[in-house]
């Protein structure tokens, strides 16, 4: 097999590997999954853990729990 | 530091560590560049000295603004955003703690080594072997670090912006130990164990992909982290970011032979990379539109968010410079802009419109939370610094602009009996007023990077004195 075959199969292996993470990417069945994965910067809610609490309980971290809430218009 | 600050389970300490060695990197950084501009106004400026000469600064200055400035933030955000969204602490603190002296070390080494005239001659690795060595130790630890953090993880996802930064990490390191592999002679002096056109070809494939990897995947890992967050709304669309990740990955290890159109590269090899450079636009703006879309119904908040401004901003000049990318990657287009002004043009916008944006707007989220609180010390001056980057990046861009095709114009012009129609000198002086333009540009940059310092100090300064009276209590 000379270098050209080689490099053929090569793309078309990567071209089908392409379209099969697309298609998984985007099977219904992932979406759940996907929703808790989105989520994952907001699920750790202590914003200021490391913020002297006995001053202002909770005083900045109510605004925070109000948005994961509301998705708003997100698209899914 | 106060240890006032410290969290009951994440490592904070070498994010503050990092973030504020960003400021303080990102002002040496662009206060080289500065100085470069202003020597292509008043040549005299290099003061006839060897250490301060253009060619030895000027490597100093992409090193110090690349790794040192760029490298800081990719770091301190990664660390940040792997701990939050796995919900664990760094791995190890002692390995992380070597990560940041190990990485400020080289740092240093460059900036005695580059002006003595120590170089490689490789574009973006001009670093000696010993440095190359210490750097390759230290990545490897910050690769360890970061992967054993994500393996470690108490939620079962990882978060797609964790992705984006491992493969940063993990293809860096292979770039630079490809690249940088030599034979050493002396001390300071090695030869590259590649020879002549595969030479240009692994040194372009290591600097494509050095801002592929580097400048690209690593800021787009902050990217997917910090505009949800600011926004507060996830991001627009997860299946889409995965689909974005991949193209990404898979596309650009092959774009590098732009960089060598019409040499002695295989020809074929110029034409793969210029299609495969094309192919690279529906990635990126997959990326750019996810992470604009992810403001859908938030776009108020651009009104009185200045951070938000800047992590928006910093996404349309991606939109823009992996347009103008992938046009210049095109043989007919090149043949105009390579060499010319154009190229630096191109890479500003992608240096100081994305990567410096998108830091600056990630590191004005970061840095109150890392000391205690949500909000900088003053938001109007973040709205000022806002706009002196942004007014510093269109005066750079569209100054380079005329000047590269004013320049490749002038190089190309041919009298009718063949011979050319400007000497060289001649287009120099025509890009002098360019060159002034550029310089207020830069200038602009660098005084919104001493307002970002002024407000992290006194952002600094207030989370310690809050703290004061009150002893920690966890």
């Amino acid at each position: 097999m000379d270098s050209g075959t080689v490099s053929g199969i090569v793309t078309g292996i990567l071209i089908v590997t392409f379209i099969g993470i697309t298609v998984w990417a985007y099977s219904k069945r992932r979406k759940p999954d996907f929703d808790e994965a989105a989520n994952l910067p907001f699920s750790d809610d202590d914003e200021t853990p490391n913020h002297d609490t006995s001053a202002s309980p909770n005083g900045v971290d109510s605004r925070k729990n109000d948005s994961c809430k509301s998705k708003g218009d997100r698209n899914t | 530091m106060s240890t006032a600050f410290e969290h009951p389970t994440y490592n904070y300490k070498v994010v503050r560590q990092f973030a504020i060695m960003t400021v303080v990197w990102g002002i040496v950084g662009m206060t080289l560049g500065v100085t470069l501009a202003a020597q292509l106004v008043w040549p005299q400026l290099n003061l006839d000295l060897p250490w301060t000469s253009f060619g030895r600064l000027r490597p100093l200055h992409t090193n110090a603004v690349i790794f040192a400035f760029g490298g800081s933030a990719l770091i301190a955000t990664s660390y940040y955003v792997v701990q939050r969204t796995c919900q664990v602490r760094l791995f190890s603190d002692r390995l992380a703690a070597f990560t940041f002296w190990g990485y400020q070390a080289v740092i240093l080494l460059a900036v005695v080594t580059l002006p003595l005239g120590y170089t490689t001659t490789k574009e973006y690795a001009e670093l000696e072997w010993p440095i190359n060595i210490l750097l390759a130790v230290v990545w490897i630890a910050y690769a360890i670090v970061f992967l054993m953090t994500i393996k470690r993880r108490k939620v079962s996802h990882i978060y797609v912006a964790n992705w984006f930064y491992a493969a940063f990490i993990l293809t860096i390191a292979v770039l630079h130990i490809v690249n940088n592999a030599a034979i050493p002679v002396t001390a300071w002096y090695s030869t590259s164990i590649y020879a002549g056109a595969i030479d240009a070809m692994v040194q372009w494939w290591y600097g494509h992909n050095a801002v592929g990897f580097f400048l690209t995947a690593g800021f787009l890992g902050m990217m997917y982290y910090f505009v949800p967050k600011q926004a507060e709304r996830p991001v627009y669309s997860y299946r889409l970011s995965i689909v974005h990740f991949w193209a990404l990955i898979m596309v650009y290890m092959w774009a590098g032979p732009h960089h060598l159109h019409y040499t002695a590269l295989p020809n074929w090899t110029q034409s793969l990379g210029m299609v495969l450079s094309i192919i690279l636009l529906a990635p990126s703006w997959g990326g750019m539109i996810n992470g604009m879309m992810t403001l859908s119904g938030a776009w108020h908040k651009l009104r009185t968010d200045p951070t938000l401004r800047f992590l928006v901003v910093a996404l349309s000049f991606y939109g823009m410079s992996t347009f103008e990318g992938p046009m210049m990657a095109v043989k007919t287009v090149n043949a105009l802009s390579h060499y010319t002004d154009w190229t630096i043009g191109h890479v500003h916008a992608g240096a100081l419109g994305w990567v410096a944006m998108i830091t600056i707007g990630s590191m004005y989220h970061l840095i109150p939370r890392l000391f205690g609180r949500t909000e900088m010390y003053s938001v109007n001056l973040i709205a000022v610094h806002f706009w002196l980057a942004t007014i510093g990046t269109v005066l750079y861009i569209a100054s380079m602009w005329v000047n590269g095709i004013l320049q490749g114009l002038m190089w190309r012009a041919i009298n009718p009996d063949g011979t050319l129609m400007y000497t060289f000198v001649e287009s120099v002086e025509a890009s002098g007023p360019g060159y002034i333009v550029r310089l207020i540009g830069g200038l602009c940059w660098v005084t919104g990077m001493l307002i970002m310092a002024y407000n992290v100090t006194r952002t600094i300064k207030r989370g310690e004195e809050a703290h004061q009276p009150l002893p920690q209590t966890a």
